[in-house]
């Protein structure tokens, strides 16, 4: 903290700012050395400043925001793929992508993941690379050449020694790697297999044509090394802050928890479009800074970057209020509202209302549909203060009864 | 004045209604299937009877003695001759019926199971979940139990043929079974190894006697369940068939008569609201008159309403069914007709039932009932309860009016005629009352009704006018015409953010449109090629003062969404300050004036300069700084792409245009709007209209095709760009073939080729461009435009004058038509960029057929995408303002909903209002630029100081209130009225 006289932290203390200003004022005044009359005005100045551009009590913020989100969504394009900085990964952007979004879909369209590395795996493309091969599924197609012959009732996979290298890089022998894949083609399709060196051969054990077929394409589907929902992973050097280079991994398909559980993989700065999978792994307020993150990308995406964030953070926040992701709709917020007339006048009408008389509900009428049904004022803004006006008698008295103009706020 | 005390609200109960209230609450019972009688008289005991209130004028309700109008109708009731079932339940009801017991109508779970149940209701209430999905695991639990815990009664499973029809299912023996036990031991003739089953083999591998499987092969014995399961694993025989027993809706309600309410408490069912036997109706409510008027027609016919229809169904058939039962009729006839029963009963409540054929009008028309009155956009709730349909409201076409403020409207004298506002005729205005009374409804400004202080409403006439004018006294009320200085509100549709309603200012002019300023046509996203907007007229002092003070269009100068102002100068107008500012031209002292004329300033500074002649000039920037606020310091970079610099309240140098004075964040806007308040700022913005439009028309400013021209040198330059383009296509088509071409990573060689092509066109229409844009002088109004901001791109350009350049359906050349190829024009597998909507060509130099077509395939996409949008992204605005609307700022800081649930604690984390402080500033309060200009300030006296420090502004209500509005006012009778509205308040 930066000395100030004791005069001017009275003053400074008084004030409404909050600390963080409080420390700002401190600082200047310190930096300036002022007279205390003019750290007085200061920070007057200031405290006028911060009341000014203070939210309103009672301003409708909710519907504010709602506006602030909905509005730009018709100005932005259906067109589904297009490229979000990487240009070998399609993902779903625009107005599709921000109903996803809001709809909390359990899987989106087009899941993706951006995995950061650590230390020398971030640095070295060799290190990186292995990142690589523990993250995309390796199937039998990017291992070898796998043919049937029918006249034995085999399928036979050629391994193709320099792809098991590669892939394998922290296994030494190409020998042991073919061991393992033979066994993981054992395990997974129940059938004995029989090496000879980069050969692997097995057929169904009574010879079918049927079963044959049926193993060949089983086969295709079991994933050797990776993980199983990550389809394809691209490589990119990409330039930090600070002027230094890293490499960042971008994946088509994702499976956060497996990732996160990668050597090498910084699980600090990893991420995943899809907001269960963070809500899973790293909890709730991880999923509602990936909502905010998430939709502001979106609409950067279509140029809508001046959307304030502050909007998006009350979607949010309303999404995983409740400790869980809500969809906004239906089947999330508007239709666990505690009114009936607000949830019938949403959709789904009649059945609201019957659910209603069976459960013998009451609508209490606190919100702002069922008031503007039942022809009440609403309980937002000007609606929530009563005003009274305190009738003042000539000689400046209050008059009988309760008097003074007061304004109170509606408490519940 | 009415001697009511005013009623409100306080809570709706839901709950279903006990037949016997029914009753009760009925005021007449139907019998009759009729309405009126040949004379055209409700018929007593009828569909229309007169106790269930009255529609047409001149008769009196049975009931409550009101006439058409004031009586709201009253329910009757229908005594149905034999329980039906209420469709909305029938849900519900299959799971009742599922989890109870049929002999005792407990519920199927044990007391331990049960208080599980009913602490987990507790639990899902607090939690504010749905009490529904308690009730489906607990019906989930009971459904598995077989034999009643209570009684111990075995359970059979409840089949639902939907929509009404509940089926108890039985499992029992099939009536052949000896034949069929008989084959299965025969041996199989097929199979040499079977020998059969023996009576003994059966005897011993069921457990059961020899002579007992004797007497069940001959058919003397009817093996008893568990004898029966045995007989059928030994010889793998299926002996047992289903047999579905009905349940009768009459059964059904005797069911539910015995269910306990403490039973039913744990499905979360308020047993005191709603019995489960309630669900079946014996009593049918007939809604009353009023909400089911019937219609005369032009001929004198009557057509009754959709649900009339359907009670006339359902009394028929009930009478037909009492008659046939009284009659001794068969018992399928009696089914039969139960049956008709329930469907006319369903359809009535809900006419969209799926697997029912709907209840069809004469015409085929399906009929509107009960649940079809409610659902849906234009149904009660959507359509009715939470939008209404308003008085006082005008709606016509919009058209523009430089000459406005932009905080006003102008209303047509026949609007204005008939909107009217409500006067309190006091001593003080008294005068003011009768001379728009005796003006009459025609003359404007007039008055269309008084009321006198009894209550009394009359109105003013043609005739009456100048009579009644000497009877106003004080203590009248006058409805007055619209005059100017009015405020009413202004909205056009769609309605998406809070900018798109705002209140204006009336001004009354003659002709038919409302005329609008054209700077509000950003926030209203209004343009005058046809668009209609809607004027509410306010009617009581609360909603004008707070339309006044919260609504008025110069308090909705800042957008919420970014944070800065969203009205400000548009196209012409920013296209005029570029001319003013650009390249800082000269003025002499009447040119000078003429520009200013249309704004307060009424005195020309020191001219800057003479020339040669010695006459004095002033440069369109000194002119541009006489608007701007005194102390105003700026620098920013403009569109155009210099530095402008403003100190002291002088534009030094510097383009204005967009950046500057623009809609959607213009620097000088946003700053004089955030330090010297809304009013300083609306000055601001209609002067800056008022100038801009003076000097494009000092200037002249048009854009004609030639504008577009370049020379042929340029064509030529760009016809050999394309050219090059087009062999660097051959080129890479070419090593394609070769199948040469090197795949990036991540795509298949066609996609490369795709993504190169598409690279390298793209690069020769932007070389095409900038060939043509060398070629344009600074002064061309295309390019005057674009560079300022005011409307069009340099792409635009490009497209108009050198190349148009690829057209794309779905982000990719065209690829569609014909069989491999995009039309008959060309070879099939052409992959050249000609044959896949390439338009080398520009708009001024025209296209060909081929280049209009794919043309015409890149606009076809662009308007489907625009119509999916709007239903898309409408629906998306819904359900956010559904799902936040409750959410408000409290006076704490947090943000709750209405139910005080907290959902942030903070607004945004830091409490800032997004009105004041622009989405890309990083902190909202910046001390450093405080203490900057308090440290700077000089003050000549305390009182300045302090006005500087407090930044009070003056609150300014009203547009007449300006010393100019009052003295441009051609009217002093309206000045007067404009004075009483802020008077009285």
């Amino acid at each position: 903290m930066t000395e100030v006289s004791s005069d001017i932290e009275t003053v400074v203390e008084s004030s409404r700012l909050p600390r963080r200003l409080k420390d700002e004022v401190y600082e200047t005044i310190a930096a300036r050395g002022v007279t205390a009359e003019e750290a007085t005005a200061i920070t007057d100045a200031v405290e006028d400043r911060y009341l000014d551009t203070r939210i309103d009590p009672l301003d409708p913020v909710g519907t504010v925001s709602a506006q602030s989100i909905g509005e730009p969504g018709t100005q932005m394009t259906m067109n589904t793929f297009h490229y979000a900085g990487v240009a070998e990964i399609d993902v779903t952007q625009g107005l599709p992508r921000l109903i996803e979004l809001v709809d909390a879909r359990k899987t989106p369209d087009t899941p993706m993941m951006t995995v950061h590395l650590e230390d020398e795996y971030a640095e070295d493309r060799e290190k990186a690379h292995e990142v690589v091969w523990d993250l995309e599924a390796t199937k039998i197609l990017a291992l070898g050449d796998i043919s049937t012959n029918v006249a034995d009732m085999l399928v036979r996979v050629d391994l193709n020694e320099g792809t098991l290298a590669e892939r394998w890089p922290t296994v030494g022998d190409v020998e042991e790697v073919a061991i393992e894949i033979a066994d993981i083609i054992e395990d997974s399709l129940g059938v004995d297999t029989a090496r000879d060196g980069m050969v692997i051969e097995f057929g169904p054990e009574q010879p079918s044509y049927r079963d044959l077929f049926r193993l060949v394409e089983q086969l295709r589907d079991v994933t050797f090394k990776g993980i199983e929902d990550v389809t394809r992973v691209v490589i990119r050097k990409e330039q930090l802050a600070d002027g230094r280079e890293e490499f960042v991994l971008y994946t088509e398909g994702s499976a956060f928890g497996d990732a996160l559980e990668i050597e090498g993989v910084d699980a600090s700065r990893t991420t995943c479009n899809n907001i269960h999978e963070i809500f899973r792994v790293l909890g709730v307020e991880a999923a509602r800074e990936t909502i905010i993150e998430e939709t502001m990308n979106t609409l950067e995406e279509q140029g809508l970057d001046d959307v304030n964030v502050r909007h998006l953070m009350l979607v949010a926040d309303i999404m995983t209020n409740d400790g869980t992701i809500q969809s906004i709709g239906r089947h999330g917020i508007s239709g666990s509202k505690d009114s009936v007339l607000a949830r019938a006048a949403f959709e789904v009408t009649v059945n609201h209302l019957l659910d209603a008389a069976v459960n013998g509900e009451i609508d209490d009428l606190n919100g702002v549909t069922e008031n503007v049904i039942v022809g009440k004022p609403i309980k937002l803004g000007t609606g929530d203060v009563d005003l009274r006006m305190g009738a003042t008698s000539r000689e400046g008295r209050p008059a009988e009864g309760d008097a003074e103009s007061e304004s109170e706020a509606q408490a519940d | 004045m009415t001697d009511q005390t005013p009623k409100e609200i306080g809570s709706v109960s839901f709950g279903l209604m006990d037949p016997e209230t029914y009753r009760e609450i009925s005021a007449t019972k139907v019998i009759t299937a009729d309405t009126y009688d040949d004379d055209g008289y409700p018929i007593d005991m009828g569909l229309m009877d007169p106790r269930l209130g009255v529609i047409d004028p001149g008769l009196e309700c049975r009931t409550c003695g009101k006439h058409s109008g004031s009586c709201n109708g009253h329910f009757g009731h229908i005594e149905l001759a034999a329980p039906v079932i209420h469709v909305g339940f029938a849900k519900l009801m299959r799971r009742l019926l599922r989890g109870t017991c049929r002999e005792c109508s407990r519920l199927l779970l044990t007391e331990e199971q049960m208080d599980e149940f009913r602490s987990r209701l507790v639990r899902t209430r607090q939690l504010g979940d749905d009490p529904q999905d308690v009730l489906k695991a607990a019906i989930r639990q009971a459904r598995k139990t077989s034999r009643c815990p209570y009684c111990a009664s075995e359970q059979y499973e409840v089949k639902h043929e939907k929509p009404t029809t509940y089926y108890e299912v039985q499992d029992v023996l099939v009536g052949d079974y000896s034949e069929k036990m008989a084959r299965a031991m025969q041996p199989d003739s097929e199979d040499e190894d079977d020998q059969g089953t023996s009576p003994q083999q059966l005897a011993e591998g069921a457990g059961i006697d020899l002579s007992r499987i004797n007497e069940i092969m001959s058919g003397e014995f009817r093996p008893r369940p568990d004898d029966r399961q045995a007989i059928e694993e030994v010889l793998d025989v299926d002996l047992t068939e289903e047999d579905m027993n009905k349940l009768m809706p009459s059964d059904i309600r005797d069911w539910f008569e015995d269910v306990p309410n403490e039973d039913l408490e744990v499905l979360g069912i308020d047993a005191e609201s709603s019995r489960p036997e309630w669900m079946v109706l014996t009593v049918l409510p007939v809604p009353p008159v009023t909400a089911r008027p019937s219609i005369t027609l032009d001929n004198g016919q009557r057509s009754e309403d959709d649900l009339t229809h359907k009670l006339v169904d359902i009394i028929r058939i009930n009478q037909r069914f009492m008659e046939n039962r009284e009659a001794g009729a068969p018992q399928l006839i009696i089914e039969d007709l139960w049956e008709l029963l329930q469907y006319h009963v369903t359809t009535f409540m809900d006419n969209e039932i799926s697997g029912t054929p709907p209840a069809r009008h004469r015409s085929g028309r399906p009929l509107k009932t009960l649940s079809q009155r409610l659902k849906g956009k234009e149904g009660r709730f959507r359509g009715s309860l939470s939008g209404k349909r308003v008085n006082f409201s005008a709606r016509t076409v919009i058209s523009p009016d430089p000459t406005l403020s932009l905080n006003e409207v102008g209303v047509p004298e026949r609007v204005a005629s008939e909107m009217t506002q409500t006067m309190n005729v006091s001593p003080r205005n008294v005068e003011d009352a009768r001379r728009y009374v005796s003006n009459g409804p025609t003359g404007h400004p007039g008055a269309n009704y008084v009321q006198r202080p009894d209550g009394r409403r009359l109105k003013v006439t043609e005739k009456n006018c100048e009579e009644l004018a000497e009877k106003v006294q004080p203590g009248w009320e006058v409805n007055r015409h619209l005059v100017d200085g009015d405020i009413v509100i202004f909205n056009r549709q769609p309605s998406l953010h809070r900018m798109s309603i705002m209140a204006h200012e009336v001004v009354v002019m003659p002709y038919h449109t409302f005329r609008l300023n054209t700077t509000v046509c950003p926030p209203y996203n209004a343009d005058f090629d046809g668009d209609e907007m809607n004027m509410h007229a306010l009617q009581n002092e609360e909603a004008r003062a707070e339309a006044r003070v919260l609504m008025r269009v110069q308090e909705q100068i800042l957008s919420p969404r970014f944070g800065e102002n969203i009205i400000g100068a548009i196209q012409d107008h920013i296209s005029g300050t570029y001319l003013l500012t650009h390249e800082n031209p000269q003025f002499n002292e009447t040119q000078a004036l003429d520009l200013l004329r249309a704004t307060q300033v009424d005195e020309l500074p020191a001219p800057d300069g003479a020339d040669e002649d010695g006459n004095a000039y002033w440069t369109g920037r000194t002119v541009f700084s006489e608007l701007l606020p005194d102390d105003l310091d700026l620098e920013f970079t403009s569109s155009a792409g210099d530095t402008v610099l403003i100190e002291d309240g002088r534009l030094i140098e510097g383009t204005v245009d967009e950046d500057a004075v623009g809609a959607f964040g213009g620097e000088v806007v946003d700053r004089v709007i955030k330090t010297d308040g809304s009013t300083r700022a609306r000055v601001l913005i209609n002067e800056v209209a008022a100038l801009a439009m003076r000097a494009i028309m000092h200037f002249g400013f048009s854009l004609g095709i030639d504008d577009e021209s370049i020379p042929d040198a340029a064509e030529e330059q760009i016809d050999e760009a394309i050219d090059n383009a087009y062999d660097r296509v051959e080129e890479l088509i070419t090593t394609y073939d070769n199948g040469d071409l090197e795949s990036l990573p991540g795509r298949t060689v066609d996609e490369t080729l795709e993504m190169k092509i598409m690279q390298t066109l793209g690069k020769a229409r932007d070389s095409a461009g900038d060939i043509a844009e060398d070629h344009f002088a600074d002064d061309n109004p295309a390019v005057i435009m674009a560079e300022s901001g005011a409307r069009g791109s340099l792409l635009n350009l490009t497209q108009m004058a050198a190349c148009v350049g690829q057209q794309a359906v779905r982000g990719e050349r065209i690829n569609r038509g014909y069989e491999d190829r995009t039309l008959s024009h060309y070879k099939p597998n052409d992959l050249s960029a000609e044959a896949h909507g390439f338009v080398e060509h520009s708009y001024r130099g025209g296209l060909n057929p081929q280049e209009f077509f794919f043309h015409a395939m890149g606009g076809r996409e662009g308007l489907v995408d625009t119509a999916v949008r709007t239903s898309k992204s409408g629906y998306l605005q819904r359900r956010l303002i559904n799902a936040l609307s409750e959410l408000e700022a409290q006076y704490d800081g947090t943000v709750r909903d209405t139910r005080d649930t907290i959902v942030q604690f903070e607004f945004g984390e830091d409490g800032t209002s997004p009105v004041q402080v622009s989405s890309d500033e990083d902190n909202a309060v910046d001390v450093d630029a405080i203490a900057d200009r308090v440290l700077e300030a000089e003050f000549d006296a305390e009182a300045e100081r302090e006005e500087f420090v407090a930044a009070t502004r003056p609150t300014n209500l009203s547009e007449r209130a300006d010393d100019r509005g009052a003295s441009r006012d051609p009217q002093p009778a309206a000045d007067a009225a404009a004075g009483q509205v802020n008077d009285d308040d």
